[in-house]
């Protein structure tokens, strides 16, 4: 679709089809403040952030020990790469390291009855597909995953559906643009620049305006 | 084609557009792109890919969330990656000719209050910033909305962002606000009547005799925390208040009646179709505090901790003992009269000099508590020689607050300003959270005056009584 449009090598991992047990998160609201710490975002790219994922959340306040009942710590969940949660989920901060923190860790998918606006393009731009399910359906996924640790699911963005543990298929919407990039694992920034007539004469139309 | 009756947002959005593809992912272009310490990352997204900015005069930088408080001098930033932070700000800056308003300069302040006191922001602007709270300069009636550092490279490389267009959602607030209740008062209400999700893929615009009345201080809280309704971006229709607001301003427009006009045009056309509409009686909001983990969880002052039992599911139910616990709080006590340990009255919510004028007019002849600790951190350095003429500083370390330099602070903690385990802030800032103002700390949002109200009482109460004289 794009040949020749990207100019550099594609930083994005492309996302096709993942099977892999799955980890919910039966909570609303959990926020990118949770998801990785203040503390923690001075750090570049390159450093591992997987250590830093939910990394107060995930432990006993008072000790500082791993809380052996958060999900996230039960051997049984250990091979997720799918996570599943309540309503707005990641929702907050534009920290786009709250991304990198569940990339890092293994995460490739999120699945939601709906999503802080921000971490879902921060996630079709980094590999990390988020998927809106209707709230029924996010509740069976949770009561599966839940009764049957280690179940796998299967997430299919060419197909557009998710297959939860029981056999059930369930359809899901996404930006296609934002599916073809990720399917293809390029990211916007070629594309643009090959667009550099256009925006010039955008420019040149819009003068002076908005300058001072 | 007819002329359709068009909204602010989309008069707006139509501006910037450079082009449409035809599965409806829009290129923008961008006018203003305010960048902070966040942007580390997209720099060296850039220089990974050997690209250098493509419109260095429209892109300006400023440290705030690594910013100390208790000096301005790099040297004694303890931490050296947080000063690492500031440096590669200004570095960046340099190499690429981007117009800097660096730490101890007279300039430099909270990214979302310097932009529309230097006038950098205006109206019919598109104005991106790494940073989810860029909804605040929605108030003068630009759309500006917050974008991850993948975004931020884009709009570095190119000046432009490719975006689905968002839905429209009208906040109608009708009525004279009471006395005593503020703009913070009024998101929060709304917030408590949306939901934290509540304007999800919608621009908000929020309209209305409570709303129009607001002045542009006002107006900035309310669509900074236009986020924590899940919304895209706020905005308010520009008016003489706006434009007096800008008048003389650093990097107000050069042609300025050229300027006044497009200005006059945009906001939205009678009979204009929002797709959604919510409507609330201004004058019967009262002052509010948040009890929970979510900006959501908010309820007037006379009002009572709820329990598990008034959640609608299973979920909730779950969510909210563990919001209980977290806070330290049991199902039926009264928030006022709740104990607080820190007082923090700043961030890009609640910052502004207005806000400082009405903490101050509670603290003014009383005493912070016995045992409470209260910052006021003003939110630019302008703010701060504000205040300072106007005495106001005597009057907060009069009564005994710590009078601190200006950035993000206790908002966020990132500058090492945090609460201990376990304290209960009273705080002005925008975010509940757990573990947003440090580990364990149970942060209460409410405005200015009910912030100095709780540090003078030692406890949440309501200001209007304060302010009647009593107290």
């Amino acid at each position: 679709m794009c040949d020749g449009c990207w100019r550099g090598a594609a930083e994005m991992e492309a996302f096709t089809r993942l099977t892999s047990a799955a980890v919910a998160l039966p909570r609303p609201n959990i926020d990118t403040d949770q998801i990785i710490p203040a503390r923690f975002l001075s750090r570049p790219r390159e450093v591992d952030h997987g250590e830093f994922l939910f990394h107060d959340a995930r432990r006993v306040p008072a000790t500082g020990e791993q809380d052996p009942d958060f999900p996230l710590n039960r051997e049984e969940f250990g091979a997720a790469r799918i996570i599943v949660a309540g309503r707005n989920f990641a929702c907050g901060s534009s920290r786009e390291s709250a991304v990198w923190a569940l990339f890092d860790a293994g995460f490739r998918c999120a699945i939601a009855p709906s999503f802080g606006d921000i971490f879902r393009t921060n996630g079709m731009k980094n590999g990390l597909l988020p998927v809106v399910l209707p709230a029924e359906a996010v509740a069976a996924l949770i009561g599966q995953v839940e009764a049957a640790p280690g179940a796998e699911v299967t997430v299919d963005l060419q197909a557009l559906e998710v297959t939860f543990p029981d056999g059930s298929v369930h359809g899901f919407e996404v930006d296609p643009f934002a599916r073809h990039c990720l399917l293809e694992g390029l990211d916007e920034i070629g594309l643009t620049l090959s667009l550099e007539d256009e925006i010039a004469a955008f420019e040149r139309r819009y003068g002076r305006e908005n300058t001072r | 084609m007819s002329e359709a009756p068009r909204t602010m947002f989309e008069k707006i959005w139509e501006r910037h557009r450079v082009l449409e593809r035809e599965d409806g992912q829009t290129l923008l272009y961008v006018d203003r792109h305010l960048v902070h310490e966040g942007g580390a990352a997209a720099f060296a997204a850039l220089r990974r890919r050997g690209l250098k900015p493509r419109a260095p005069d429209r892109i300006f930088t400023v440290p705030d969330h690594y910013a100390p408080t208790d000096s301005r001098r790099l040297d004694d930033i303890r931490d050296p990656r947080h000063r690492e932070m500031i440096e590669l700000l200004a570095s960046n800056a340099k190499e690429h000719g981007i117009r800097h308003f660096g730490l101890g300069g007279p300039e430099q302040g909270i990214v979302h209050v310097i932009g529309p006191e230097l006038g950098l922001s205006q109206p019919g602007m598109l104005i991106v910033c790494g940073d989810s709270h860029t909804s605040t300069h929605g108030a003068l009636g630009a759309l500006a909305f917050g974008i991850g550092s993948t975004e931020v490279a884009h709009v570095l490389a190119t000046q432009t962002l490719w975006q689905r267009k968002p839905k429209t959602m009208r906040i109608t607030v009708e009525g004279r606000l009471g006395e005593g209740v503020s703009a913070k008062d009024v998101i929060l209400a709304i917030i408590a009547r949306i939901g934290a999700a509540g304007a999800t893929g919608h621009v908000i615009e929020y309209a209305g005799s409570a709303i129009t009345g607001l002045s542009m201080e006002g107006r900035l809280t309310l669509c900074n925390m236009s986020i924590e309704a899940g919304g895209r971006a706020g905005m308010v229709a520009p008016d003489e208040v706006a434009f007096v607001y800008l008048a003389g301003r650093t990097y107000a427009p050069e042609d300025w009646e050229a300027a006044l006009s497009r200005w006059r045009a945009l906001p939205s056309d009678p009979g204009a179709v929002f797709d959604a509409e919510v409507t609330l009686d201004g004058g019967a909001i009262e002052p509010m505090v948040t009890w929970g983990n979510s900006p959501e969880e908010a309820l007037p002052i006379g009002g009572t901790v709820p329990g598990p039992e008034a959640a609608a599911d299973a979920e909730r139910r779950e969510t909210m003992a563990r919001t209980l616990d977290y806070m330290g709080l049991a199902p039926g006590m009264p928030l006022e009269g709740l104990a607080v340990d820190r007082v923090f009255i700043g961030s890009c919510t609640n910052s502004r000099i207005e806000d400082l004028r009405a903490a101050a007019a509670v603290a003014r002849g009383r005493r912070v508590a016995e045992g409470v600790e209260a910052w006021v951190v003003a939110g630019s350095e302008a703010v701060k020689r504000q205040a300072e003429a106007e005495g106001l500083h005597e009057v907060f370390r009069g009564a005994g607050f710590a009078w601190r330099e200006p950035g993000c602070s206790m908002c966020v903690g990132m500058n090492g300003d945090i609460a201990r385990p376990g304290s209960r802030v009273a705080s002005t800032s925008n975010r509940n959270f757990m573990g947003r103002q440090g580990p364990g700390a149970r942060t209460h949002l409410v405005s200015p005056a009910m912030a100095a109200a709780a540090a003078v009482s030692g406890h949440f109460t309501d200001v209007r009584r304060l302010l009647a004289g009593g107290g």
